[in-house]
């Protein structure tokens, strides 16, 4: 997402040439780019993942584990797709709850037992009811916002203090809070994903009543592995478990939070009582 | 002038949040009574099944008579309740009937080989994980709505504001109704 907003911003800055509408170029172009990716952002999504749409007779165990959990959350069922990966790993996408999918690698579908396959499917109904592909497109929105006001900052500070030698220090510090904006801003944005995973599996366990199962299909991921065949950045937020290989990204820049974590957490839960 | 403007302002805050308040239960309520209606919606597609279900049954064991008659009586019954405990009450003594129809099933081997029987099974359970499923969240709205009710600052209006008491679970005497839960259990 970011690398395409990004990429549209620089063919408007080339071709513009550098002059004052680059600015509300890039910034019309990528809030274009997030109307569009917001309504058929699920499509784009789908169809990048290569997922194909199920029936309830196609594979009823999977279709009745995803409505029977949409009867009790007081959803709508969403539309329910199948990718075929080895990976065992699951998305849910959609602006709100009516216009929602999910969609479930054939991996998860063989390493997960019903209570488990609940439990992945109930966080994915989670994502969706705690509409958190608003939350992300919102965030993302205002990560490019920031960047460009970031750089409008950067280029208002280069044309009117060339002058007056007393403002150098407040023009180095406004040129590496400028450059740094975006990339906190990035940050911020990861963390409030990482946040929102944990308010899905909190969500997902509230309408099992089981956090068990949620926990073991965590472990059960974390064992297999759950990196997916078609490496694709920008949708890698809306998966279960991290789709991208270890080596991409990790730490501060993951969409998710460790599985341990995850898994501790809900174990917990289930202490409280 | 001054405090006639500031009467003026708090009276339209607390406008405001009597209106908040007041919306607030009032969604709770409405959609409490929406899920009681997929309650029985569920319920409904679980009692269409029955008929089906005991001529599967007959044609095995024709002469089990007293548990057809339950059976038949029970689903009547369940299918004129109105009202939450009602419904409830009916709920879980239907179940107890079917308890007694598949214990009836068990001593026919032929019967649970069948795949119209193993059809019908597989099409209850699902409708019974329905059923549970749409309790679960009645009951989930009505927690919000009792807890709305009585917890500060909305109790102090709410019993002025028309919702003078809680509302009720769904509550199921369950102890009885394993007997749906696993399909094809066969014993030797």
């Amino acid at each position: 997402m970011a690398f395409v907003s990004g990429l549209i911003y620089l063919l408007v800055y080339l071709y513009a040439g550098g002059s004052n509408s680059v600015f509300y170029g890039g910034l019309i172009g990528a809030l274009v780019y997030v109307l569009i990716s917001y309504y058929s952002g699920s499509k784009m999504a789908l169809a990048v993942n290569q997922a194909k749409e199920i029936q309830k007779k196609d594979n009823p165990r999977l279709y009745r584990i995803v409505e029977n959990l949409a009867i009790t959350e007081g959803l709508p069922t969403p539309k329910v797709y199948i990718m075929d990966d080895p990976a065992p790993n699951a998305f849910a996408t959609g602006r709100d709850p009516r216009h929602s999918a999910v969609c479930v690698t054939t991996g998860l579908l063989d390493i997960m037992d019903d209570k488990e396959l609940q439990g992945v499917m109930a966080h994915e109904l989670g994502h969706i009811k705690n509409y958190d592909v608003r939350v992300s497109m919102i965030a993302f929105a205002l990560t490019v916002v920031i960047s460009l006001l970031a750089d409008i900052m950067l280029r208002l500070t280069f044309f009117s203090d060339r002058d007056n030698n007393n403002n150098q220090a407040a023009l180095i510090l406004g040129l590496i809070a400028a450059v740094l904006a975006p990339l906190v801003a990035t940050f911020i944005q990861l963390a409030i994903s990482r946040r929102r995973e944990y308010l899905a599996d909190a969500t997902g366990a509230l309408a099992t009543r089981y956090p068990e199962g949620l926990a073991s299909a965590l472990e059960k991921i974390g064992k297999a592995g759950s990196a997916i065949k078609h490496q694709n950045s920008s949708t890698a937020h809306l998966f279960f478990a991290n789709p991208l290989k270890k080596g991409m990204i990790a730490g501060l820049f993951s969409t998710h939070p460790p599985i341990e974590d995850r898994v501790a957490r809900l174990r917990q839960m289930g202490n409280h009582a | 002038m001054t405090i006639a403007i500031i009467v003026i302002v708090a009276i339209v805050l607390i406008g405001i949040v009597v209106a908040v308040m007041y919306n607030s239960l009032v969604t709770l309520n409405q959609q409490s009574s929406e899920a009681f209606s997929d309650i029985k919606v569920q319920l409904k597609r679980r009692y269409d099944l029955i008929p089906n279900l005991v001529s599967a049954v007959k044609g095995y064991a024709k002469h089990e008579s007293t548990v057809f008659k339950e059976v038949t009586e029970a689903r009547e019954k369940a299918l004129g309740a109105t009202g939450v405990a009602e419904t409830a009450k009916s709920d879980g003594d239907f179940q107890k009937t079917m308890k007694s129809l598949f214990a009836v099933a068990e001593a026919y081997p032929d019967l649970k080989a069948s795949e119209n029987f193993q059809k019908l099974q597989d099409e209850l359970t699902d409708t019974e994980d329905k059923i549970q499923a749409a309790r679960r969240f009645y009951n989930g709205v009505v927690r919000d709505f009792n807890t709305k009710r009585t917890t500060f600052p909305t109790n102090i209006l709410a019993g002025s504001l028309g919702f003078k008491e809680d509302k009720e679970f769904y509550a199921v005497d369950e102890s009885e109704a394993k007997a749906i839960e696993k399909p094809v259990d066969v014993k030797f």
